[in-house]
């Protein structure tokens, strides 16, 4: 039996009328790749932040590791070595690249004291450098994140999620606006990452072929509520997929 | 309990002028997300452009208040739009916070030394005649204050929800890229906003003016209380402007009466803080929009 | 570039040297009361600038560690032990005033400190037992050093200087340090920061302890630079002032404040020609400035640099990547 990294139980989180995430519950096991998708506004997004302690779930909750982090906030869960993305795009515009990875592991090194008193880059400098060229940003590493094209940005985005070397990251959209050929090429990264340090990842994507390649598991949302879930060859032949994508 | 109910109605009376200045200022926040620092100086020079109208150029009183309605209009609305935010506008909230402080000191400054450092009287609309209700006694001018906002108030509600122009404006308000993609002159709308804020600010100004004189220091508890009823209403609501207008109005005449000391002003700066801090969207508004 | 910009520095030290013995008494005490106020902008730089914080409370902070020092001096214990207590008193009150900061932002948080100003000058005013009421405190001694005296001016501007020159490293340091790039983090993307493992609430509250505890040490530097204090150097007015030093230098910039507060301290002297409009041209010249330059005077220089770079046919390295890709 496989270790169980995340465990989310019977998640609810409604917005005024509009009930976003509905009763939601499952497991995410280590190593493993999960694809989470579904129609737009069907509280992929919500989720997320409700397990990242971005929003406060009406009902329900989430361990990680076996540790119960409900109420915990995300930078806590960020040390708990829980990696993140937005989707929509979250760099830090008026710093460089470099300093953007640096700032995404720079809490995991040392204390606040070392913080204060140690080097500068918190002797994060050459991890940083291998995580740029790990995305084929080499070039940019010292322009303002802000000046980069949106799928630049998009990758220093992701990039970011793993300077600290997370055990779990939840990707949210990273393929959005991304061109064809890099696109190919995060697919490649993550994969590469997922196998030699075996990071768990929940994807959420609307790039079907991009998950279904990417994912070992599939879990569909439809209108908040779980309405499937199964390997990407039986998610692709489910007919209550189908439907709530063709929205009869 | 007679006194109590006077201090009510002439804080009402106050309180709705006050209103008139924060439903500009809430105006000036929706359209353009500028917090206008100079709101209460906005009130306070007009009654100057009308004084100068009917002293210097000898101008029949009703007529010198369009003399300062247009001027008002044209400076505080027109030339402080186009010359003085809109440069700003893509830089953020701080330079505009700066400049319209800045701005609150020249006007200051300007009616100090160009027309007098004396406060001035300022002929009143209505008698300041009185009459009894239960005992209480209650002025014209407090009527008639109460009177004339309420209809600034509900022309101007009837202006943004039944006019074509109106509902573009509000369409703005709410999100100036879809706005823009319908077809709307976004710039010209914010335009009329800013003076629509100087056509209410005028006339705050003819009602305020009588009651506490015409000087140029008037501006600064002016724009204070217009900020506070507009946090206390919340700043995304025009009606919520206008209950906090009220309220404040009525708050202030209480303690004015029964809790005169050194402290007197420090009342309000708590109620603020309070206020920001619980309800942070204010009495009656909604809180903005989603963050993640 | 970096040669040039030490070399810079040194002749600016330089010029700092020896500029009190080229000026008179007023000279030199206008110097050093720049000194003074660009420590005080240096620590709302901190709190604005770097972490995004808009605070109106600086000249509170001010007037905490000012009223500390002229209580404890004038009682006869050590400048030293009165800086430590003031600066420690602005930094716990820094950290009350952090806290409105966790749930509003902008304007609120803008008249949450405009209140706080408010409410601590009515204290000065008030409370006449502790703070001598408006009459303030007068005949604040002025520290010793090794034995020897400061009373006399120059002697004053120096220790002042050598404050100063401690505060401007410390503060180099602190904005270099991953606490800096956190600060920037805060200002920048709170969120992003946050699920980067950022303590943003803890951060927020530093930003605003740490601003308050420079604003402590300016107070401690002024008390017996003036000698004499009153709660009307304390106001709301003041606390716009300083603002109006790190927006005009140019918030987020190190040298910003020190610019902003030269331009801010200079003006009124210059502008003393002008008499009763002297209020009027500031007024007016700060509402151009903002039009004109609303990033400050360090961003349009940077603006500018930038411009002039990119003018330079630079190597773009994206472009030669990007056709592999
Ligand atoms: N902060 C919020 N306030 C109000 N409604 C919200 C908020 N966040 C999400 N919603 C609503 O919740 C529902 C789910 O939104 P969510 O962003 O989770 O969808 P999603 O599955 O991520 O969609 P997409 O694929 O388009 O990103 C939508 O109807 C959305 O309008
Ligand atoms: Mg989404």
């Amino acid at each position: 039996m496989t270790e169980t990294v995340l465990s989310i139980r019977n998640i609810s989180k409604s917005f005024g009328g509009i009930h976003a995430v509905r009763d939601v519950s499952f497991d995410v096991y280590k190593g493993e790749v999960l694809g989470l998708i579904g129609p737009n506004g069907s509280g992929k997004s919500t989720l997320f932040n409700c397990v990242l302690g971005q929003l406060k779930p009406d009902a329900g909750g989430v361990t990680v590791t076996g540790q119960d982090v409900a109420g915990k906030r995300a930078c806590e869960l960020s040390k708990l070595g829980v990696g993140r993305t937005f989707q929509q795009l979250s760099v830090f515009p008026e710093m460089s690249v470099l300093d953007n990875l640096i700032l995404a592991g720079q809490e995991h090194r040392g204390s606040m004291f070392s913080r204060l008193f140690g080097p500068s880059d918190a002797g994060l400098t050459e991890e940083a450098d291998r995580m740029i060229s790990f995305f084929r940003l080499g070039h940019l590493r010292d322009e303002l994140a802000g000046s980069l094209s949106y799928g630049q940005q998009k990758l220093v985005d992701a990039a970011m999620a793993f300077m600290a070397n997370p055990a779990l990251v939840l990707l949210d959209e990273p393929a959005g606006g991304v061109n064809l050929t890099m696109l190919g090429h995060l697919k490649e990264r993550l994969k590469t990452y997922n196998r030699e340090h075996e990071t768990t990842f929940v994807v959420i994507e609307h790039n079907m072929e991009f998950v279904m390649s990417l994912c070992t598991r599939i879990v569909v949302l439809a209108e908040g509520a779980i309405i499937a879930e199964g390997t990407p060859e039986e998610i692709r032949a489910n007919q209550t997929v189908i439907d709530a994508y063709l929205g009869s | 309990m007679s006194d109590f109910l006077q201090l009510i109605i002439s804080g009402l009376s106050t309180g709705s002028i006050y209103a008139l200045a924060a439903i500009g200022f809430t105006l000036l926040w929706q359209a353009s997300q500028t917090i206008n620092f100079a709101q209460g100086e906005f009130v306070m020079v007009p009654a100057f452009f009308i004084l100068i109208g009917s002293r210097v150029l000898g101008l029949p009183f009703p007529i010198a208040i369009g003399f300062g309605l247009a001027v008002a209009v044209f400076t505080l609305g027109f030339v402080f739009k186009r010359l003085v935010i809109q440069p700003m506008l893509p830089h953020g909230h701080l330079p505009i916070v700066m400049a319209t402080i800045a701005l609150a000191i020249l006007m200051r400054e300007l009616v100090k030394e160009f027309y007098s450092a004396e406060a001035q009287t300022f002929p009143a609309l209505f008698s300041e005649q009185t009459f009894d209700v239960f005992g209480a006694v209650i002025s014209h001018q407090d009527i008639g204050n109460l009177a004339v906002s309420a209809v600034a108030i509900i022309a101007l509600q009837l202006f943004l929800g039944r006019t074509r122009t109106g509902r573009s404006m509000q369409a703005t308000a709410q999100n100036p890229g879809v706005a823009e993609i319908l077809g709307v002159n976004v710039q010209r709308m914010v335009l009329y906003t800013f003076m629509i804020n100087a056509a209410l600010a005028t006339l705050a100004s003819v009602l305020i003016s009588p009651i506490y004189l015409a000087k140029f220091s008037n501006g600064e508890p002016i724009g204070l209380v217009a900020f506070l009823a507009a946090i206390v209403g919340g700043f995304n609501q025009v009606r919520g402007a206008l209950v906090g207008g009220l309220l404040i109005g009525v708050i202030d005449n209480l303690s004015a009466a029964y809790l005169s000391s050194e402290y007197r002003i420090a009342g309000p700066m708590i109620l603020l803080i309070v206020i920001i801090l619980l309800r942070p969207q204010g009495l009656l508004g909604t809180s903005e929009g989603r963050t993640v | 570039m970096k040669q040039l910009k030490i070399l810079g520095l040194v002749a600016i030290l330089a010029g700092l040297i020896i500029a009190p013995f080229t000026q008179a008494t007023y000279g030199t005490y206008v110097l050093s009361s720049w000194l003074v106020f660009t420590v005080a902008a240096m620590g709302l730089n901190l709190t604005l600038g770097y972490a995004g914080q808009i605070s109106l409370a600086q000249a509170a902070f001010m007037g905490i560690g000012a009223y500390s020092t002229a209580l404890m001096t004038m009682a006869g214990l050590p400048w030293i032990a009165s800086v430590v207590v003031g600066m420690g008193l602005c930094f716990v009150v820094g950290l009350i005033l952090g806290y409105p900061a966790l749930r509003v932002q902008n304007h609120f948080l803008a008249f949450v400190t405009l209140a706080f100003t408010t409410l601590a000058f009515l204290v000065m005013r008030n409370e006449e037992w502790l703070t001598g009421g408006i009459y303030g405190l007068v005949g604040v001694p002025r520290p010793s050093v090794a034995g020897l005296s400061l009373m006399d001016g120059t002697r004053y501007y120096f220790f002042t200087l050598g404050v100063f020159i401690l505060a401007s490293l410390s503060f180099w340091w602190l904005v270099n340090s991953p606490w800096g790039r956190a600060f920037k983090g805060l200002r920048e993307n709170p969120i992003r920061a946050n699920s980067l493992g950022v303590d943003t609430r803890l951060v927020t509250l530093l930003a605003f302890a740490i601003g308050a505890a420079y604003g402590g040490l300016s107070g401690a530097l002024m008390a017996p630079l003036v000698q004499y204090i009153d709660p009307m150097s304390f106001t709301l007015i003041i606390s716009l002032k300083i603002l109006l030093m790190v927006v005009v230098g140019g918030s987020g910039y190190f040298f910003g404040p020190f610019l902003g507060a030269g331009l801010v301290i200079m003006l009124p002297e210059f502008l003393r020609f002008a008499e009763a409009y002297y209020l009027m041209i500031y007024a007016a010249l700060v509402v151009f400035l903002m039009v004109v330059c609303p990033s400050g005077l360090l961003g349009l220089l940077s603006r500018g640099i930038a411009a002039i770079r990119s003018r330079e046919p630079a190597e773009r390295g994206d472009l030669k990547e990007g056709a592999q890709l």
